[in-house]
């Protein structure tokens, strides 16, 4: 029956192509943009989607890889978006996974989110991206320094004088880029404030069990950074404490000879913003945690009620204040309502998904945060086997828990002494406690 | 999916008023879905005539709603002569969405589209490379057979462009061209092969594409290109890695030899993990045959890597660090299908890091973990807690984490794994739980030990109160009493009792089958159970009936006094019922069991039919076997061939000419790094490919400055020798492997040189004999060159420190080697030294090059060197050299302490001393060369270890046992100690084969290091970080004889295995190493003042290692 809808021809041979076609496809299933770089392949494809997509009522659950008698289906989910590929041949998965992550970043960097209705306002430049980002299913252009000389950005302003005189998003001189040689860094690059900026964020994953002890924890980092430098500026970022990395994934532009041999980030910047590594922390290491969370959740046997108290009290803070403090409780489906306490900040309780939230704000060593009151279940239901586990959000400024330091940064290739600013944050990852 | 139905229907002429209406109602943005056009719809002659306009915003702003409308899925095919006439348009902005549109409807309107062609024919000759370009694309992207011959002409023509970017184009245009017209192949694979010997790491990803597309079965192609492949891997964009690393792989699969060939040997001599995957594998007759097979072609022809295959190996690791999961992906199934075992595990870490990326990337990952666990478990061991379950993540995900978990268990971590197991029982997700506990029956079938434990847990499940963990539970207990029912009669009895409360049918079967068959071990309860379900025989599900016709027709023929009529009954019912599947059943059992005249011949066999042994069902994990698909593939996350996927080879059974890989040596190198990007940077390193080859080998030693120097120095040297091209490697020399080869080359001339500075027993001109003799062929090549080249090198190496220094010592030595050299070869010497030689020789074939030079003090850089070696050594020949005696030649130099003395040994005795090897098969210990002299007049068999006895942390990798030692003889042996950084001894008793000898090894503190390479500025650096409490200071007068510089490197380096650091004061002896176990660093300085007195200064983390050697390295130089 596919094969009647699937187009105008009969197709000679299975297109060698690795990406056939594109779909978005929106929260509640319907399609509002698709994009062919072959021959058309109908809607119809989709549906086989739409039935997994029932079949696994969360969308996390869908598989990413479907297979149709004559396509496979790749998605991804993002931003409530579903950004579905059509395939027709062997292709290596993570290849088309990555690559449709890759057109959702630049589509969050070119109009600051990634949402449907962001994507219908803009849809000319998103049909330009996608042009240019793919050749024949082949990835052409993704790096976002190329892509922002071929084809602009939008702003305010300028649609409206677009508008007004027929100026067009297209860069009016043809890209440099491709030819650079510096693959990702656009060339001429000229900045009045030269500036460079890079964030050192560590996020915390743990799991910890209903004693308080920690099953589970590491800590993963990464280096943001913002760099509006002119030139061809050639950097060096080095560390106090290097050994404490164990494991890394690197921006193309990072020398990996140079990090292997001594130990320090040498690199080209692309112009603008990027993420120049992601770490790991050497397990090793103990990771420092940084709250505990003392818990009670009872169902009762009889009657249909249960008991919540939670406390969160500071563990190892390195003297530093938490702040953004947030618990999150899936609940069983049983629990009705929940009437609480809450001795500082506010909690509200989604009777639809079952989730309470707990937003606590900052953490006072002084006056512990408490939560307690009582939880109405359900009756005749029997009592909930398990207790849920509470995911725990946090921040803490200037400090980097696993205690890694950027010791210095220097330029070479350009003569101009540029401003250099390095800022340090800890949040909590996935980060559960089990009670 | 009534939507879909919607848009199938392509009427165009409303096509854009629905696109108004179609925009979802939920959305509240929907009516700025058209931005800044929203306002006013018009029909499509509103857009023809809008393209008609002179005006060239008109224009623009049509396109852009008619772009909408492809996007939307509308058909605007109509609008096709109005646009194609704007092809030529001069506005960049709307040629380029002409460009999309003609794309988009060519093949529909051919006749008009051939109209167009004109235009891209002229702008193919454009100046500018960009329009070049995206000519070509368009018009390879319009799929009308008539142009064919066009394509083909502009597609050669771009093959040629100066403008690598027009190339890259070309590539992609092929594989467009072949789809279009298969008949043109083999024209085009003359384009690919031309397009192969592209320099441009622009092109290369696109050309491997097209090549595999358009003939991937033309690996001929490949043979020439191979080395530039690999060589400019690092620097090409990441989409291309991943299709070059899949190709690769497969080539290497058609010509090089499978590197585990021998693994059954290698097992023998090395590693316990390694023992380990042989053990979970499971070998059938065929595959041990092939092993037995393989294990004699091995031992007639030692394994050695084919450097290409070692190349592709060390180019494509350092992907492994790449932020792009796809390119991680495909080193980590290159590394799986053609690496060594033992190199193998390096992937684990980069893929345990894809786990943090999105959940797709994850969902894929994981797959593929769980192919790679089932073969390969131990490499994912170490990161076990990696894969445990958060209640957050996705089901999809929760599951094949369970897999993985599932596949990694063993006798040592089932405890640990189990009790998550048990956190998760308790989970909301119900469809986990249920996997949850499919795992746990997985893990008790697997491993014998905690069978019962299984067992029991899971009885307590089926008293849960939700009714889906009990069926699954009673599910999987069903199948793992079948192992062995007799023991566990109770649990049935249990079970039994559960028919009055579990209702979900696939349980309730599962309790009556189990009953049935097992119906002997309850004889009492039974007959009851099937009086009940009598009972409710109408009202149960139809799996359920049939179990209770099966469970009445056993009981039948097992106790028919006691059930003849309940069994009659059942089968009565059974026969009116409105499912003929079991109507039939019941018709079918009937004539079996109840003899009837007519009947007569199966009846007889009814018993054997009913109550056969039934085998228990093997709990397999869904992805064995899955390691056939070529793992990243599509095909193997789908478990199912795919489209157009290319199998992956066997291994050759023996290695197809190398030398079809050999280049004209001019050609390759220097071009293609000129257009790859390195080129500007301002790096010392100009000409290495930016990551270039990543491991450890020559990583240190090269950033030092000195390095780059010396190489060139050095170049024409070495090249007169060149000596390690036997391999047909020849002299095409990559630059890598070249540089590499002349490193070691002249460090190991290094070495030589430095030997004489070490303390002599033996006069020094015996010395240099010795080692003369060493390699006495080379020696006489080089003689010459030699002796020069030695002296202008060591300046340039050691130029940071004080080129005063060396010079007293080297003079000397050179002077002793010219003079030998004038003597020229067979230099006097004891017949035993020449048969050491030529022992090692043989040995080591000629890797003895290589081997690092075995004097104890041999500077630090000499055993950076053997560090490197013990990795190259490890990937050229698998037999383990480095474990094998002959590879260690006992010398005087080092420090030997007793273990066992003569007398309580009863004629055995047994000294050790630290040889300061790294310790191959595990890096983080402590090599330990014992020496056994048989002093009795009998032999002595069997010597082994036993009753290892340490202090926590602390491992022992025991030497192989020595079979025999004959009255008289010596031997040695080599084990590994990882002391955890302490100096607690090692324990353990020393058994032959009639006597047992308590001994203990105890480390001097400075064997718990190893030697580190740092330039003076990260001496400073390091130092600067380790102040305060990690830092101690002594003051001290040197000895008298200690007073010169040589002297006191000398004794440090005796007292420590420490390697100097470059200073550039010669008041200053600076030492760097760092502990063997947690890699801390130790630094030592020495400074000197007037009449000997001095200051040592030790920073080291580990504070009180550093006391300890602060007290050695004092008494090493007062004495």
């Amino acid at each position: 029956m596919e094969q009647q809808l699937d187009g105008q021809k009969p197709v000679q041979k299975a297109s060698p192509e690795m990406i056939h076609s594109l779909f978005l496809i929106n929260h509640s299933g319907d399609i509002f943009l698709e994009k062919h770089w072959k021959s058309v392949i109908s809607r119809s494809v989709c549906d086989y989607f739409f039935e997994a997509k029932e079949k696994a009522e969360d969308p996390e659950n869908v598989p990413p890889v479907l297979q149709t008698p004559h396509h496979y289906l790749i998605s991804i989910y993002r931003g409530k978006l579903f950004f579905l590929s059509v395939v027709q041949t062997e292709v290596p998965p993570l290849f088309v996974i990555e690559f449709l992550h890759r057109v959702a970043d630049t589509f969050q960097e070119y109009f600051g989110e990634c949402s449907e209705s962001v994507i219908k306002d803009n849809v000319v430049i998103v049909y330009e991206l996608l042009e240019e980002m793919l050749d024949n299913g082949f990835p052409l252009a993704t790096e976002s320094n190329v892509l922002k000389e071929m084809i602009r950005p939008p702003t305010i302003l300028r649609s409206v004088v677009n508008t007004l005189t027929g100026g067009s998003n297209v860069g009016d001189t043809l890209p440099t880029g491709q030819l650079s040689i510096i693959p990702w860094r656009r060339a001429g690059v000229k900045y009045t404030n030269n500036e460079a900026y890079f964030d050192v964020i560590e996020e915390i994953d743990a799991i910890v069990d209903k004693s308080g002890t920690t099953v589970f924890a590491e800590i993963q980092g990464v280096i943001e950074a913002c760099v509006r430098l002119s030139g061809m500026p050639d950097l060096t970022l080095s560390f106090m404490n290097p050994r404490l990395l164990d494991d890394m994934s690197f921006h193309p532009c990072v020398r990996f000879k140079r990090w292997e041999a001594e130990r320090v980030l040498s690199f080209i910047p692309p112009d603008g913003n990027f993420r120049l590594m992601s770490y790991h922390v050497s397990s090793q290491n103990l990771v420092a945690i940084p709250v505990y969370v003392k818990q009670n959740i009872s169902f009762l046997e009889t009657g249909s009620c249960g008991r919540l108290e939670i406390t969160i009290g500071p563990k190892q803070t390195m003297g530093k204040m938490v702040e953004a403090l947030m618990a999150t409780i899936h609940m069983p489906k049983s629990v009705l309502s929940v009437s609480l306490t809450a001795s500082q900040g506010s909690y509200t309780y989604d009777i639809t998904t079952k989730i309470l939230i707990w937003d606590i704000g900052r953490l006072n060593p002084q006056k512990l945060p408490n939560l307690r009151g009582s939880l109405s279940m359900q009756t005749g239901v029997p009592k909930p086997e398990e207790n849920p586990s509470i995911n725990i959000d946090l921040k803490i400024q200037q400090l980097a828990i696993s205690g890694l330091k950027v010791s210095r940064l220097d330029m070479y290739g350009e003569k101009y002494k540029p401003f250099k600013g390095v800022k340090y944050l800890t949040k909590a990852g996935k980060f559960q406690v089990r009670t | 999916m009534s939507t879909a139905a919607l848009y199938n229907d392509q009427g165009a002429a409303e096509a854009a008023v629905e696109a108004g209406q179609e925009t979802t109602p939920t959305s509240s943005s929907s009516g700025a879905a058209f931005g800044l056009f929203s306002t006013d719809f018009k029909k499509n002659e509103d857009l023809k005539e809008m393209l008609e306009s002179n005006k060239e915003s008109l224009k623009l702003e049509a396109m852009k709603r008619i772009v909408q409308l492809i996007s939307k899925g509308k058909n605007a095919s109509e609008l096709f002569p109005a646009i194609v006439k704007n092809v030529a348009s001069k506005n960049i902005e709307l040629k380029k969405l002409v460009y999309v549109y003609l794309v988009r409807y060519a093949e529909e309107q051919q006749d008009l589209a051939l109209l167009s062609i004109s235009t891209f024919q002229r702008a193919l000759k454009d100046p500018n490379q960009f329009i070049r370009a995206s000519a070509l694309r368009v018009l390879s992207s319009i799929r009308v057979p008539i142009i064919v011959p066009i394509m083909m002409l502009a597609i050669k023509e771009a093959a040629a462009d100066l403008s690598p970017y027009v190339r890259k184009t070309s590539a992609h245009a092929i594989q467009k061209l072949h789809s279009l017209d298969p008949d043109q192949k083999e024209q085009l694979i003359e384009v690919i092969e031309k397009l192969l010997k592209d320099k441009s790491t622009l092109v290369a990803g696109s050309v491997v594409m097209a090549f595999e597309e358009v003939c991937p079965d033309r690996i001929d192609l490949i043979h020439k290109n191979y080395r530039k492949l690999c060589n400019l891997l690092v620097d090409v964009e990441e989409w291309g890695q991943v299709v070059i690393i899949n190709m690769l792989t497969r080539y290497a699969r058609t010509q090089f030899l499978n590197p585990n060939i021998n693994e059954s040997l290698l097992e023998e001599g090395s590693g316990g993990e390694k023992m380990f995957y042989g053990s979970d594998e499971d070998e059938d007759e065929d595959e041990k045959e092939k092993k037995a097979e393989a294990a004699a072609i091995a031992k007639r022809k030692p394994y050695v890597m084919d450097p290409d295959h070692r190349l592709l190996l060390r180019n494509t690791k350092p992907l492994l660090q790449s932020r792009n999961a796809a390119v991680v992906m495909a080193v980590a199934q290159l590394y799986f299908h053609l690496a060594p075992k033992a190199e193998v595990g390096v992937i684990a870490k980069a893929l345990v890091r894809l786990l943090r990326s999105h959940s797709e990337v994850q969902f894929v990952v994981l797959q593929n973990v769980a192919t790679m666990t089932i073969k390969r478990r131990g490499m994912f061991e170490p990161y076990l807690k990696s894969f445990y379950i958060r209640s957050t993540d996705p089901t999809q995900i929760k599951v094949l984490k369970l897999e993985v978990l599932t596949n990694l268990a063993n006798e040592t971590n089932i405890s640990t794994i189990l009790r998550e197991f048990q956190t998760y029982i308790k989970s909301m997700d119900k469809d986990f739980v249920a996997a949850t506990i499919q795992a746990i029956g997985r893990c008790a079938t697997n491993i014998g030990e905690v069978r019962d434990t299984c067992l029991n847990g899971l009885v307590q499940l089926l008293s849960n109160r939700d009714e889906l963990v009990v069926a699954e539970s009673v599910v999987v207990i069903k199948k793992l009493l079948q192992m062995q029912p007799e023991k566990h009669s109770d649990i049935i009895k249990h079970m039994a009792k559960l028919t009055d409360n579990i209702q979900v049918p696939m349980a309730r079967a599962s309790i009556l089958w189990l009953i049935g068959e097992y119906c002997e071990h309850v004889p009492r309860i039974a007959p009851d159970v099937l009086r009940k379900m009598a009972k409710s025989f109408t009202n149960e599900e139809d799996i359920v009936k049939l179990q209770i016709i099966n469970l009445a027709a056993k009981l039948y023929l097992t106790n028919s006094k006691q059930t003849k009529l309940l069994t009659q009954y059942v089968l009565n019912l059974a026969k009116y019922d409105q499912n003929y599947d079991i109507r039939d059943r019941a018709r079918f059992v009937r004539q079996l069991i109840v003899p009837t005249e007519k009947s007569g011949a199966l009846s007889k066999y009814a018993k054997k039919l009913f109550l056969a042994l039934k085998p228990a069902p093997v709990l397999e994990s869904p992805f064995k076997d899955r390691d056939h698909f070529q793992l990243g593939s599509l095909s193997h996350l789908l478990n199912a061939k795919a489209g157009g996927y290319q199998e992956l080879p066997e291994w050759p059974e023996a290695a197809p000419d190398p030398s079809v890989r050999n280049v004209e040596v001019k050609e390759s190198v220097p071009e293609w790094t000129k257009c790859s990007s390195r080129e500007k940077r301002k790096e010392k390193k100009v000409e290495k490919p930016f990551y270039s080859d990543s491991e450890g080998e020559s990583g240190p030693t090269e950033s030092a400055d000195s390095e780059s120097d010396s190489a060139s120095t050095t170049d024409s040297a070495s090249a007169s020798v060149s000596e390690e091209s036997e391999s047909g490697l020849e002299s095409e020399s990559e630059e890598e492997s070249e540089t590499e080869e002349e490193e070691e080359d002249k460090k190991e001339k290094k070495n030589q040189k430095k030997e004489p500075k070490k303390p002599v027993q033996e006069s020094e001109s015996e010395q240099s004999s010795e080692e003369e003799d060493r390699k006495p062929e080379k020696r006489s090549k080089k003689l010459k060159s030699d002796s020069e080249s030695d002296s202008v090198e060591d300046e340039g190496s050691e130029s940071e420190s004080s080129p005063s220094e060396s010079e007293d010592f080297e003079s000397e030595a050179v002077v002793t080697k010219k003079k030998k050299a004038a003597e020229s070869k067979p230099p006097s010497k004891s017949v035993r030294k020449e048969e050491k030689k030529e022992k090692k020789e043989m040995s080591l074939l000629d890797l003895d090059d290589f081997e690092p030079t075995p004097s104890p003090q041999v500077t630090p850089v000499n055993t950076l060197l053997s560090n490197s070696l013990a990795t190259d050594l490890e990937g050229l020949s698998l037999s383990d050299s480095i474990l094998s005696p002959a590879t260690i030649i006992p010398s005087g130099a080092l420090k030997n302490y007793e273990l066992l003395h003569r007398i309580t040994g009863e004629g055995l005795s047994v000294e050790y001393c630290f040889s300061r090897q790294p310790f191959s098969p595990d890096a983080n210990m402590v090599a330990v060369q014992l020496q056994f002299t048989n002093n009795s007049t009998s032999d002595t068999k069997n010597l082994h270890m036993e009753d290892v006895r340490l202090q926590s942390g602390m491992r022992v990798k025991e030497f192989p046992e020595i079979e025999l030692l004959p009255a008289g003889e010596m031997t040695s042996a080599v084990m590994g100690i990882d002391f955890c950084d302490s100096t607690q001894a090692a324990n353990f008793q020393l058994c032959s084969h009639t006597k047992k000898f308590f001994v203990s090894i105890q480390p001097p503190v400075g064997e718990l290091m190893r030697p580190v390479f740092l330039t003076e500025n990260e001496f400073k650096k390091e130092q600067g970080q380790l102040m305060g409490m990690n830092e101690i200071t002594e003051k001290l007068t040197l000895d008298v004889k200690c007073r010169n510089e040589h002297a006191i490197v000398q004794r440090v380096t005796t007292a420590a295995n420490l390697s100097r650091v470059p200073c550039g004061s010669d008041k200053e002896c600076r030492f760097a190493g760092r502990t063997v176990t947690s890699s801390s660093l130790v630094l030592v300085t020495v400074a000197t003042r007037e009449e000997g007195a001095a200051q040592l200064m030790v920073n080291c983390e580990k504070m009180v290692i550093g006391t300890m050697l602060v007290k050695d390295i004092l008494l090493a130089l007062t004495q």
